[in-house]
């Protein structure tokens, strides 16, 4: 049903072969929160590695440190201190508009609360990071109108979010998040307002395009909607604890 | 590829502002009413500049003109039974004036007398206008056919008549009309020569020429009609006395205009027992123009001034919260890859459009008040291009000052934190 695969990378062959297996690197990564007197490790000094092609659950508890975890990868927040190699680039000592480019080139984001934008349709809330991209207005219609019709909603491409159903904003986060085919797909709790059914066909989906190649990232509480990953990050206290099903 | 970029960006602003129409409307107001005024203000300013500069190109920059005028105690005392009123330029104030000043180039006398004139099987009311020959090149009035009066008609008392254009047509005159004969009264006179005809009025100081007018020499005029007139009043027979109507005086430098005027002015109130003439210069008007324009200029730039801040404030006001109450839709565009300044031109270009938005309709609208102020006040206006353009360029400064402040503090917004706030 979905079918997105290749890069569209821009990088050297040398880089890329080498992030071809390691699409994300985190280098002893802190993000130290100053909160009056004390400060808070969010991050306390994380190094990982995520391969392409992998569907990682990160977990653990409230204030573990899973959305600013999750908030460095997406390209949304600067470390404290450490490196984040992204698709072999250091992204760590980018100024705000490298990051925004980051975004828009190579990441797609989906949120617990679907976040589309209410007075835009369905159609142009899917184009807009063809917007950003410049793309003319037919091609990104072309664009939105596939998309629409991968996640099941071509009929609803004139509607406006508040017509809709969870399930079905969801959907169009999911192909707004694809729009730009990205490498690597972040969901934070993309299941939290949805009912276990409808949280069923997001995951269904989510894995669909894990198959396809995409590399996917989320966070979530609860283990059954964590079954569906491949590997799991178990966080606490802004460290990473046990790591299941990394090895290959 | 920029242009269809920013047209559709403009597109994209429209829609999200008539998402709120109402509120949209009534943040322009203070646009509007300030555009207006700015367009009222430069119509009215231009309505007064092009009135002198007609009047100065008419009457001539150089000239100085005196009409003979009834003083107000006169005109009281004029409505009382077979009243003789005896005002005016005299025939000595002609040469006095001409004598006196050094400085003066030429001197033309005007007398007016009314009468019925026939040209054929025509018959009109005409005014004739005695004058000499130098009042040809003073006004500067081509030659259609035929040609002007010449001194030789004036010393030797010859019965010649030049038509205007506007009065040979009304006369039905065609070419042929020189040589012909042009009965006043009883008087035969012999049409020399058309020229060709004042355009439009002259504002406040009249050239002989707004009707059926002949010229003829001063001395012909004054031997022929006398200088007294009658009329026919519903009290009886009103019986005026006027030597001379008008005098035009060419001066030989523009700077010398004003201090002739002005010796004049004075030597006339030496000879004159009361006030019944009056000393206009052409470039004075454009003095008074100028002052009018500035007392213009000063209350409605005031009011354009005040409401295009108030507009401003208010569009800066509205916008803010806007970016309030869109701070998810900012951070979730940011999220996707949205640059700062990317957030910036969109608000920005909403503001921009709202205001000039508000600019078309003041321009709309000012454009109704030259007209209003011209058929109430009887003041000339004109619209220019440059005072339609001018406002467009305000409101879209406006836009771009008020619209600036918003638009930054949209881009500051930081996409963790508008996410975060539901
Ligand atoms: N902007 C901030 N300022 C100060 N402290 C912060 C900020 N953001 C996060 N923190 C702190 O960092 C730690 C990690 O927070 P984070 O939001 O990453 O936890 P989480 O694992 O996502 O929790 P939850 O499951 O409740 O969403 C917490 O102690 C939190 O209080
Ligand atoms: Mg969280």
């Amino acid at each position: 049903m979905i079918r997105e695969a290749g890069s569209n990378s821009d990088l050297s062959d040398a880089a890329k072969a080498k992030s071809d297996i390691e699409i994300i690197k985190l280098e002893d990564a802190r993000k130290i929160y100053q909160m009056g007197g004390s400060k808070v490790n969010a991050l306390g000094g994380v190094t990982l590695s995520f391969k392409r092609g992998s569907f990682w659950a990160i977990m653990g508890p409230s204030g573990s440190g899973k959305s600013t975890m999750m908030n460095v990868l997406g390209c949304l927040d600067h470390l404290s201190s450490g490196r984040y190699i992204l698709e072999g680039r250091d992204v760590s000592t980018l100024d705000d508009d490298s990051l925004s480019e980051m975004r828009l080139r190579h990441l797609g984001f989906i949120f617990q609360s679907f976040n589309l934008i209410p007075q835009l349709t369905v159609q142009r809330n899917i184009e807009l990071p063809l917007y950003y991209l410049g793309w003319e207005a037919g091609r990104s219609a072309d664009r939105a109108r596939e998309l629409a019709e991968k996640v099941g909603l071509k009929e609803r491409l004139n509607h406006r979010p508040s017509e809709l159903s969870g399930g079905q904003m969801q959907r169009v986060a999911v192909a707004r998040a694809l729009a730009n085919d990205p490498q690597i797909i972040f969901a934070d709790e993309p299941t939290g307002n949805l009912d276990t059914a409808t949280g069923k066909e997001i995951l269904g989906l989510l894995t669909e395009l894990n198959e396809q190649g995409k590399t996917i990232i989320m966070v979530t509480h609860e283990m059954d909607v964590a079954a569906y990953s491949k590997q799991r990050l178990h966080m606490l206290d802004g460290l990473v604890g046990r790591v299941e099903g990394a090895e290959e | 590829m920029r242009q269809i970029k920013l047209a559709r960006n403009v597109l994209l602003g429209i829609e999200d502002l008539l998402l709120h129409k109402l509120r949209s409307f009534l943040t322009t107001l203070g646009i509007v009413f300030g555009v207006g005024s700015v367009v009222a203000m430069l119509s009215v300013g231009e309505g007064a500049s092009k009135e002198a500069m007609d009047q100065i190109r008419k009457l001539g920059s150089n000239n100085i003109i005196i009409n003979s005028v009834k003083s107000v105690e006169e005109e009281s005392t004029s409505t009382t039974h077979s009243h003789m009123s005896i005002y005016g330029l005299t025939y000595d104030d002609y040469a006095r004036v001409t004598e006196t000043f050094k400085t003066i180039r030429r001197t033309a006398p005007v007398k007016l007398i009314r009468k019925e004139g026939r040209l054929g099987e025509r018959a009109l009311e005409l005014r004739i206008v005695g004058t000499t020959p130098v009042w040809f090149e003073l006004v500067q009035r081509p030659i259609i056919a035929g040609r002007v009066l010449m001194a030789s008609d004036d010393n030797e008392h010859a019965p010649a008549a030049v038509l205007t254009e506007f009065g040979a047509r009304k006369l039905l005159a065609a070419e042929n009309t020189i040589g012909q004969t042009l009965r006043i009264g009883s008087d035969r006179f012999e049409v020399v020569g058309i020229v060709k005809s004042e355009s439009g009025q002259a504002g406040n100081i009249q050239i002989p020429d707004q009707e059926v007018d002949v010229y003829i020499p001063i001395n012909v005029a004054t031997a022929y009609f006398g200088d007294v007139t009658s009329r026919r009043t519903s009290g009886g027979f009103e019986r005026e006395m006027v030597e001379l109507h008008q005098l035009i005086v060419q001066v030989d430098s523009i700077e010398n205009v004003e201090p002739v005027a002005n010796g004049i002015e004075n030597m006339l109130s030496r000879f004159h027992k009361k006030k019944d003439y009056l000393v206009s210069v052409p470039l004075a008007l454009l003095r008074q123009a100028e002052a009018t324009k500035r007392t213009f200029n000063i209350v409605l730039g005031s009011i354009a001034g005040i409401s295009l801040l108030v507009g401003g404030i208010g569009i800066m006001n509205i916008m803010l919260a806007s970016v309030t109450e869109r701070t998810r839709e900012i951070g979730i565009r940011r999220a996707i890859g949205a640059k700062r300044k990317q957030i910036i031109s969109q608000f920005l270009i909403e503001t921009v459009v709202l205001s000039i938005m508000g600019g078309l309709i003041g321009i709309g609208l000012g454009v109704l008040v030259p007209v209003l102020i011209t058929y109430f006040a009887g003041m000339p206006t004109v619209v220019t291009l440059k005072s339609i353009v001018l406002p467009l360029v305000i409101s879209f400064a406006v836009g771009i000052i008020f619209g600036l402040y918003p638009a930054v503090r949209a881009a500051k917004v930081d996409p963790i934190v508008a996410l975060r706030h539901e």
